[in-house]
């Protein structure tokens, strides 16, 4: 049976936070990326950076059940949190799985370990497009993407 | 004559044309069914050509990609063309940025 559990605390004075525990199964892809728009809805982002941020987390939770509990006979969980500091939205999604092995090599756009799924290696592309930020970090046991944005920097910048 | 089965909600064959209809959110959930099923009617030479229509899709990341990609793959070796027709604006840059517009033929 799957298990989600959803908490939304204020964990400090100005900030808000998040935190998603759900089972690593491609089933709850689509919770994941609505629960962090629904989040990140309070920033008042263009449909666009909405947009923008659910195709970064679900590509990041996307990689996490498909490649972080692979050959592990029990699935884990996947751990989405998100942040709202000022203007700016961090999310960061773990798992606690077998790790990546060649970073630099998996974040090469077009490279994957899943041809036979059809994967299109696009996945940390995307997640670089899309968001400003993106920080990975894996050992055996643990993978943590993180990834930031701001939001109405199109104003700002002008 | 035009010959045009029409198989479910989702797929049809019109003059040779697998058309499939894709689903509102395009992820990696939802890939596995349509990636299998089209190859079937694909690989039992019901159709040379692969229409996909993304009339009824809002949500769609690079799970779509490898979906379009792959077809595109197994229909080119044998002449074969893959369309992405009703492309909205955000799917339309989701799919310049990985590039894939000089295979696929992508219409509004």
């Amino acid at each position: 049976m799957d298990k989600v559990k959803i908490t939304e605390t204020k964990n400090t004075q100005s900030g808000n936070h998040m935190r998603l525990s759900m089972d690593a199964e491609s089933v709850n892809e689509g919770l994941a990326r609505v629960a962090v728009a629904a989040f990140a809805s309070s920033l008042n982002p263009t449909l666009e950076e909405l947009e923008d941020v659910k195709t970064a987390v679900s590509e990041a939770v996307t990689n996490a059940i498909i490649h972080g509990y692979r050959g592990i006979e029990n699935k884990g969980e996947v751990i989405v949190e998100a942040y709202i500091e000022e203007d700016e939205l961090r999310v960061s999604i773990t798992d606690y799985g077998v790790g990546i092995r060649d970073l630099p090599r998996a974040m090469e756009p077009l490279y994957t370990t899943a041809p036979e799924e059809e994967r299109s290696g696009m996945g940390f592309a995307f997640m670089e497009a899309f968001m400003d930020t993106l920080l990975v970090s894996s050992k055996p046991g643990e993978t943590i993407v993180r990834m930031s944005k701001r939001f109405g920097k199109d104003e700002s910048d002008v | 004559m035009k010959e045009s089965v029409m198989i479910d909600s989702t797929f049809a064959i019109i003059d040779r044309h697998l058309m499939v209809k894709m689903p509102r959110e395009v992820d990696h959930h939802n890939a596995a069914g349509i990636r299998e099923q089209a190859d079937f009617y694909i690989m039992e030479d019901a159709a040379d050509h692969v229409i996909f229509d993304f009339e009824s899709t809002v949500f769609m990341d690079s799970s779509g990609i490898g979906i379009l990609m792959g077809r595109y793959k197994k229909v080119s070796l044998f002449g074969g063309r893959v369309l992405a027709i009703h492309v909205n604006d955000r799917l339309k840059k989701v799919m310049q940025m990985a590039g894939i517009c000089e295979f696929i033929e992508i219409l509004d």
